[in-house]
């Protein structure tokens, strides 16, 4: 195999050749471990920008970290005046493709800058710059270059609300941000000649892309249909060989595996407790019997304390509904709870429906702490917390059987018409 | 004060509010699917669908016309952090 040359004779950073129209002029940044605090790298990873020819003037597609501008210019320079751009896209306004877009403006005062439409307001505050002028587009916008011509994609989400894609029609390559990308740093630069990246691939997935599966699902039903030879997404390896595995890949991460397990008009209802002493598990005992009241409601009760973090964020991810029971101690809930609730940044659990119960001794913060906790993480709180003193009585036991009951109702939608006067809200 | 109603259709729940009230104040306290981000009409996450009484919110400013239209924003939809319960009856549901 020919060793890729991303240098010249003498030693300057130059373009590779994507098609004769197209180059990759990216970074590599073999260095980096960690990257946006959450993800590590074993090897680096690079930073792709893209530069097309058209008969009527070039487009840059994406820059690079402010860092790791020097490549970035150099092999631009190599296949393009800067006189000649055009066009500037910008798939994603994260700073490590935006980094060297100031000086890429000045360099190329003339380019029209293309950004998504919900990219507008984010500009400003990333560039720090006023009157910048600009052009939002949406999916079936187009910028032509003569006979080469962009086509964009609006993807929301992945993994910012700026994502778009950028489609490069006459030769079937789908430019895609970060989605496809993964953080793995091969300088052979192409699916078919790096090392095995198969593990980054997924763990990029898995750590930037999981949160938003609606969005990726949204996001393939415009990719599918499209022609696509080639995806040069913004990290890692450029997918030329048999890019629709990756689109294939994507989907079926995407889809959620429990529907098939389950019918539809049912719904599943995950109860989490902790106890010390046996109070709160007695709670959790009785909120579980109360909820299978209810027909069609798939109940399942877990002990934190035999469990692991990550099977419990799986299967949070496919729940319709989720009820944490922890005790109080030293003023707050228990650390195996706060575990699990900080875990879960990496699903979406807008708007599933929440509740929270514990035994407590004296002040009782656990409860109210948690139910503030899954409101802030954007879930549905709608009956407040049961909170019962040290050890329940058989009324307080009916009580978590009715809470376990009303939550249920709530999950099927049974719960009747309820008016309420403000001033009585807790 | 002058009272008025909003029901939250989602989860068939209606509150008596004073005028003037936020329908954020209200929708959280119900356990309404309709989600906040920044709370202060800067993101978009709270884009709400309003299906009746739309005449008795507060008018949305010109930075909320701006992030609505940013999102896309359908006929109809409000921002529920900045919206403002003015009177009358109101029905609103998550997007
Ligand atoms: C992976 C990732 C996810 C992010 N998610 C959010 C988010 O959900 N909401 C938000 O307001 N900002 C989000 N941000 C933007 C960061 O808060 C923003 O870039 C910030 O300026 C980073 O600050 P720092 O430089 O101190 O790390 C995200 C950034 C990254 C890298
Ligand atoms: S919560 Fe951000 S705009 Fe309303
Ligand atoms: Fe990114
Ligand atoms: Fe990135």
């Amino acid at each position: 195999m020919n060793k890729l040359e991303l240098h010249d004779s003498d030693g300057k950073p130059k373009a590779v050749m994507l098609s004769e129209r197209v180059h990759w002029v990216g970074s590599l940044d073999p260095d980096l471990r960690t990257f946006d605090i959450i993800l590590k790298s074993a090897n680096g990873t690079t930073y792709n920008a893209y530069v097309i020819r058209g008969s009527e003037g070039v487009a840059v597609v994406d820059t690079v970290k402010e860092g790791f501008a020097d490549d970035f210019f150099s092999r631009l320079e190599s296949v393009a005046d800067y006189s000649e751009i055009k066009v500037i896209v910008l798939n994603h306004l994260e700073p490590d493709h935006t980094g060297a877009l100031p000086e890429l403006m000045k360099r190329a005062p003339q380019a029209q800058l293309y950004i998504s439409q919900k990219a507008q307001s984010m500009l400003k505050a990333l560039l720090k710059q006023d009157e910048m002028s600009y052009t939002p587009v949406l999916t079936g916008d187009r910028v032509s270059l003569g006979d080469r011509t962009l086509e964009f994609l609006h993807t929301p989400y992945l993994h910012w609300p700026d994502t778009q894609c950028t489609y490069l029609a006459e030769e079937n390559i789908l430019f895609s941000g970060d989605v496809f990308g993964c953080h793995y740093c091969d300088n052979r630069l192409f699916n078919d000649h790096v090392g095995d990246f198969r593990f980054s691939f997924e763990y990029y997935y898995a750590h930037i892309m999981r949160p938003f599966k609606d969005y990726v699902m949204r996001a393939l039903d415009l990719i599918e249909p499209l022609p696509v030879t080639m995806i040069a997404p913004t990290h890692g390896p450029i997918l030329r060989d048999r890019p629709d595995r990756y689109v294939r890949r994507y989907r079926q991460l995407s889809s959620p595996s429990l529907a098939s397990e389950i019918s539809c008009d049912q719904k599943t209802l995950l109860i989490f407790y902790i106890s010390s002493y046996g109070n709160t598990r007695r709670m959790a005992e009785a909120v579980y019997a109360g909820a299978m009241q209810v027909p069609d409601v798939r109940v399942s009760l877990y002990d934190l304390e035999g469990g692991e973090v990550d099977p419990f964020v799986d299967l949070i991810e496919e729940a319709d509904g989720l009820i944490f029971g922890t005790p109080t101690i030293n003023g707050d809930a228990v650390k195996p709870i706060w575990d699990l609730l900080s875990s879960l940044t990496v699903i979406n659990i807008k708007t599933k429906l929440g509740g929270v119960f514990g035994s407590y001794g004296w002040t009782g913060e656990g409860v109210p702490l948690v139910e503030d906790r899954l409101r802030g993480l954007k879930m549905r709180v709608p009956i407040p917390g049961l909170r019962v003193k040290l050890i329940p009585t058989d009324e307080e036991i009916q009580a978590c059987h009715d809470f376990g009951l009303e939550l249920a109702k709530e999950l099927m939608g049974l719960r009747s018409q309820k008016v309420l006067n403000f001033a009585d809200l807790a | 004060m002058a009272k008025s109603t909003i029901t939250f259709e989602d989860i068939n729940v209606t509150v008596t509010v004073p005028a003037g009230t936020r329908v954020i104040e209200v929708s959280e306290k119900v356990g309404s699917g309709i989600t906040y981000g920044c709370r202060e009409g800067d993101c978009g996450t709270c884009i709400m669908k309003v299906t009746s009484g739309w005449n008795h919110l507060t008018e949305p400013s010109v930075l909320e016309d701006k992030i609505l239209r940013e999102n896309m924003a359908g006929k109809h939809n409000r921002l529920a952090c900045q919206a403002q319960v003015l009177g009358g009856e109101i029905s609103v549901h998550p997007v």
